[in-house]
């Protein structure tokens, strides 16, 4: 075990352990951050008020529109000079999101991955090849600096060139692949195609950055020859490694000692017992840089306190069930129906046409599909012009999203509406 | 003259259902052209009652705008065409696209034409004695 005393910890010694930060954190975090002090001082809520986890739910939450508000560094609790990295995610508008590390948290943040690179069985032999992007996004560099701090050799190959990546693989003898499920089935299957996948070495695959079923796990596992195990996380609160799988792949274990997980309703707010399903809330307790109180994820989960039989006492959490928004993960990109509306009222003037997103998975990939309905702002005499406008649409859309999506346009009227209003979203994925 | 351009999805039926809304109106067709790409394409026709037609395909929906074209005269018989085109040509006028139909009149033809600068193509098709139409009801006599 990658840090045993922390991971093992009985309950009673970890819940006095995240009183004790939870209180240091709000008191420093209401001393630093304006727009969290102004939320305490709206309620009346002083510092002092917070003794322990008890009072966590006194305290506000905080919301993704907040990273938007303070964009770039305005909720950031250090100076600047004691920032050592930024992570970022695209949003609305092509504002993006921005989260910033200390060195401390960078730290803490490659222990997390460390900690399930260790758990599945991972140590200084291994050789973790990482797949996911490396760059703003913080799936590459936050599985590449776990695996260094495991001690393992890092093979960082970043994303794409499938060819490439397979022959790396084989020529490098990797024994883990980090990589989003979707691009792990891909490689799997490129692997079968060019005959390669007895001469792998793989025996972890360890996938996250977007919603993957069991079925999924099971044909990657049988593509591959290996374990697959899934890692949870988002930059707002770390990136991945804020949850992860140990070896009986039966939740995932949540960083306990550095984030503390809660469920609510999303409607009520309330706070529901152990167990029940809702909406996951996250308060950073350890972080430096950009810590965050009762953070919204939007994600709809569960948590299980059971002991694991793995021998850690961090809570579980299952995966996420769905979204409390619109929210949509495509090919591990998040995707708002609304940066879509933006860029095509920008391009088509006044109104927005109607128009509806269409995501499948075909061969294991996301297919990304806009239509559009013709309207008088967009239609025109002549296909040239048609044609800059689609070109124009299908630009704007990636350079918001940061993915590419097939632009289609469609009759007047001919996308369904139910109670007047279009259906914004058609999700064939099977996950 | 008046041309109607209709935005037309590449689906089975499409282009029947802006058919019928023309029939239901008792509108007729005397010239059509249809340019696809892989995905939709752009009906153009000439008809009897374009303010008709436009309002009645506007009313079902379909995506329609009325556009200025020429409809030139020439001779139905070789080089007919070739000549019409050289006039343009030497008059430097750019055709965005064309299409061509034979009228009712004995050894006629007529060409509708796009062009880039529909006054400059009028005067000088005009000046060339070019015989040209500014609404249906003139070609058809």
């Amino acid at each position: 075990m990658w840090q045993e005393k922390i991971e093992t910890m009985p309950r009673v010694e970890l819940e006095a352990l995240q009183s004790e930060r939870l209180k240091n954190q709000v008191k420093r975090m209401y001393e630093r951050v304006e727009l969290f002090r102004n939320r305490m001082d709206e309620i009346g809520l002083k510092p002092e008020d917070i003794k322990g986890i008890e009072d966590l739910h006194k305290l506000p939450f905080s919301y993704k529109q907040d990273l938007r508000d303070y964009y770039p560094y305005g909720l950031f609790a250090e100076p600047m000079e004691n920032i050592k990295r930024v992570h970022a995610s695209s949003g609305t508008t092509g504002k993006k999101i921005v989260v910033g590390y200390t060195e401390n948290d960078i730290t803490a943040w490659a222990d997390c991955v460390a900690r399930m690179m260790s758990a599945i069985g991972l140590d200084e032999s291994d050789f973790v090849q990482v797949s996911y992007g490396y760059g703003l996004f913080t799936g590459g560099l936050g599985a590449h600096y776990g695996a260094e701090r495991l001690g393992a050799t890092v093979i960082p190959t970043s994303s794409g060139n499938t060819a490439n990546q397979l022959q790396t693989m084989v020529d490098f003898g990797s024994t883990c692949l980090c990589c989003t499920p979707s691009y792990a089935m891909y490689l799997g299957e490129a692997a079968e195609e060019a005959g390669l996948t007895d001469k792998l070495k793989l025996k972890a695959g360890i996938f996250g950055a977007e919603p993957w079923s069991e079925d999924m796990r099971k044909e990657i596992e049988k593509k591959l020859h290996i374990k697959a195990y899934d890692i949870y996380g988002l930059s707002e609160i770390m990136g991945p490694g804020v949850s992860y799988e140990c070896e009986y792949q039966a939740g995932m274990h949540v960083c306990e000692d550095m984030f503390i997980p809660e469920i609510i309703d999303p409607d009520t707010l309330e706070v529901l017992p152990a167990g029940a399903q809702g909406e996951l809330v996250f308060t950073t307790i350890t972080k430096e840089g950009f810590p965050l109180i009762r953070y919204r994820t939007r994600d709809i989960c569960s948590l299980n306190y059971e002991k694991c039989k793995c021998g850690r006492t961090h809570v579980r959490m299952n995966k996420p069930q769905g979204r409390t928004d619109d929210m949509l993960i495509i090919r591990g990109v998040n995707v708002f129906p609304s940066q879509i509306e933006e860029v095509l009222l920008k391009v088509s003037g006044d109104i927005t046409p109607n128009y509806q997103i269409i995501v499948d998975r075909v061969n294991n990939t996301d297919t990304f599909d806009i239509n559009v309905e013709m309207s008088e702002e967009l239609f025109s005499d002549d296909i040239k012009s048609i044609e800059k406008t689609e070109k124009l649409i299908r630009e704007r859309l990636r350079d918001v999203l940061g993915i590419s999506a097939g632009v289609h346009l469609v009759n007047p009227k001919s996308i369904a509406r139910s109670e007047g209003k279009a259906k914004r979203v058609i999700d064939k994925r099977k996950v | 003259m008046k041309q109607l351009s209709v935005f037309v999805e590449n689906k089975v039926g499409r282009l029947s259902a802006v058919l019928d809304v023309l029939k239901d109106n008792d509108v007729d067709i005397s010239a059509l052209s249809l340019a696809d790409t892989s995905e939709y394409g752009i009906l153009r026709l000439v008809v009897n009652k374009p303010d008709v037609a436009l309002t009645a395909l506007k009313e079902s929906g379909v995506m329609v705008k009325c556009t200025q074209v020429i409809a030139a005269a020439m001779d139905d018989a070789p080089g007919g065409l070739a000549k019409l085109l050289s006039v343009l040509s030497e008059a430097n006028v750019a055709i965005e696209y064309m299409y061509a139909f034979i009228g009712k009149e004995e050894g006629k033809a007529w060409t509708v034409l796009r062009v880039d600068d529909i006054e400059g193509a009028t005067e000088v098709l005009k000046a060339h004695n070019v015989s040209l139409h500014d609404d249906y009801e003139n070609y058809r006599k």
